[in-house]
């Protein structure tokens, strides 16, 4: 598989704090990418760098097989962004704003650009928006018409920066389908989030930062793979513990975990000996305890030293 | 790129609110010299007024020379600070040059919507100028006007050095600007960028009538900005002319020199 995003040893430092120290990622054709990393562990200024917009004091960034920021004319117009929340003029109209967008860089025909503006509002829901100035948008309207931005050109790689930011259930769900629909149709997803949750849904694989390292880098489904131990859920724990002698890893409460990685013969032994079952399933780590066992605390504590 | 900042400077009705003050101080000095016939006396106040009483056709002039010390440098000041500053502010930086825009592009771009705005802006001062002048006062359309020192000048003469005057204006201004895109590519606040280039002007003002300033007098930026009344001298006393788009065109070389190297590297963290 050929990869779109490669940094090899990127560093960036200000003054004495570097803020990314030294990451390797690797992006490939056809993944669904989360960037995960708590409030500044350095997300933003690595997308920033994978742009061109920050500057790298050492390594470097391939974006689409072209060396930024020099290639940045060549291969940026084939990606499509979302930089730490959506930015418009406040007194112009969403589809002014827009083709304004368009007309400023290559690659935008003139000839066809109502009608891809129009294609895209409308693809991010906001096709009866009209002529309302953006000042006069909600958040959420704001976010969507940022993502409408990145669709403009038809992108093969989409660098989304917290994309759901501001958005309400109902808005976060059709992101999500917008996003999991342009990936089946090719594109590739870098996703930016400190959202675990949206991640696990959304993401093939899943990159971790912690304080400007990347301290994991792996596919989800390798990530999230089943430990080899079931989990027994019984109102009577004790009698599974007797029952299941020295193959209880763990109780709390009415959830037992035993070794096994069947759940049919667990579930056998059980019912062979009478004990009520509730409850099976292969145990499997969440996101959520990859990343923590991965990722030290959150970078917004600043502890007295 | 150029066209799209043309499109944005013009589409945005603080331009033209700008503008419509920026006149509206010409206009009401005419109105009330109709209404008073007082003039001040040759040789004081803003230069030409003395002459409109009995010449309107030279109120383009009185009224470039009533808004170039303070109102025309601080519309030029806020708007070329506010070129790339407020678009770092408003966020909208970030996505132009992910779209991608070259930054020099840019930076050329601004320049060049930030020049069109002195050019229309000046233009219209001596439009609104003209047109106020020959309707409030009295034309000489056949021995057209005097000159500054006393001759009498043609229509076409008149007519010829007015236009030179309105391009020396607009050059004096575009020294502003340089000051003002300069800043405007330091800092992420536009304000901050157009307060920069007022205080240089002010410091520059304030030095000029100060006499233990005077070595460095003929290198401040303002020092030369009210020769354009040379152009109405007869002959034509073309030093102080001369030196001062000298002296801007070097203020605005460097200036924008600066900018560009400053923008080219800098991290967009805005």
């Amino acid at each position: 598989m050929t990869s779109v995003v490669v940094t090899r040893g990127l560093v960036k430092q200000y003054g004495r704090v570097r803020a990314v120290d030294g990451i390797d990622l690797d992006v490939r054709a056809g993944d669904v990418y989360g960037f995960l990393g708590a409030n500044g562990s350095g997300k933003t200024t690595t997308v920033r760098m994978l742009l061109g917009l920050v500057l790298p004091t050492r390594g470097e960034v391939e974006l689409l097989g072209g060396r930024m920021p020099r290639a940045g004319r060549r291969v940026l117009p084939r990606v499509g962004a979302l930089i730490e929340g959506p930015a418009h003029h406040r007194h112009l109209s969403g589809a002014a704003n827009l083709a304004l967008l368009d007309a400023a860089g290559p690659g935008g025909r003139r000839r066809d650009r109502r009608r891809r503006v129009a294609e895209v509002l409308d693809q991010v829901g906001l096709g009866g928006v009209g002529r309302r100035p953006v000042g006069a948008y909600s958040l959420g309207m704001r976010q969507r018409l940022g993502l409408a931005g990145a669709l403009l050109r038809r992108p093969e790689l989409l660098v989304l920066d917290e994309p759901t930011n501001g958005l309400d259930p109902q808005g976060i769900h059709e992101v999500r389908e917008l996003l999991l629909d342009l990936h089946r149709g090719g594109t590739t997803v870098f996703l930016s989030s400190h959202l675990l949750a949206e991640v696990e849904q959304l993401c093939t694989r899943v990159g971790v930062l912690d304080r400007g390292r990347l301290v994991l880098q792996d596919q989800l489904a390798t990530l999230t793979a089943p430990t080899g131990a079931t989990v027994v859920d019984t109102p009577v724990p004790e009698r599974v513990r007797a029952v299941l002698d020295g193959r209880v890893l763990a109780a709390d409460g009415g959830r037992v975990v035993v070794r096994g990685a069947d759940p049919a013969e667990v579930n056998a032994l059980l019912v062979g000996a009478g004990v009520p079952v509730r409850g099976l399933a292969l145990q499997r780590p969440t996101l959520e305890e990859v990343v923590l066992a991965a990722a030290g605390a959150s970078t917004d504590r600043v502890e007295r030293s | 790129m150029i066209g799209v900042e043309l499109r944005k400077t013009f589409g945005r009705p603080r331009t033209w609110t700008t503008i419509a003050v920026l006149n509206a101080l010409p206009v009401l000095v005419a109105v009330l010299l109709r209404i008073t016939d007082l003039a001040p006396r040759p040789g004081e106040g803003p230069p030409f007024l003395s002459a409109v009483l009995t010449n309107g056709q030279l109120y383009p002039l009185a009224a470039l020379a009533i808004v170039l010390p303070l109102f025309l440098p601080i519309a030029v000041a806020v708007v070329s600070g506010d070129a790339v500053a407020g678009e770092a502010q408003a966020g909208t930086l970030r996505y132009l040059l992910a779209r991608p825009v070259g930054r020099t592009r840019l930076l050329v771009a601004k320049l060049v919507a930030v020049l069109a705005f002195v050019l229309v802006t000046v233009v219209v001062v001596a439009a609104v100028g003209y047109l106020v002048g020959t309707l409030l006062f009295d034309a000489q359309p056949a021995a057209a006007g005097t000159s500054v020192s006393g001759t009498s000048l043609t229509a076409e003469q008149l007519a010829g050095r007015t236009l030179l005057a309105i391009g020396y204006v607009a050059v004096s201004m575009l020294g502003v600007a340089a000051f003002g895109l300069f800043f405007s590519t330091l800092t992420d606040s536009p304000l901050a960028a157009a307060l920069g280039a007022l205080a240089v002007l002010v410091t520059s003002s304030l030095l000029f009538t100060l006499d233990a300033a005077s070595p460095i007098a003929p290198y401040l930026p303002t020092r030369y900005w009210l020769a354009f009344v040379d152009l109405f001298r007869d002959p034509v006393l073309w030093r102080d002319v001369v030196r001062g788009l000298a002296l801007q065109g070097v203020y605005v070389g460097v200036l924008l020199t600066a900018a560009w190297a400053n923008f080219t590297t800098k991290d967009i963290t805005s």
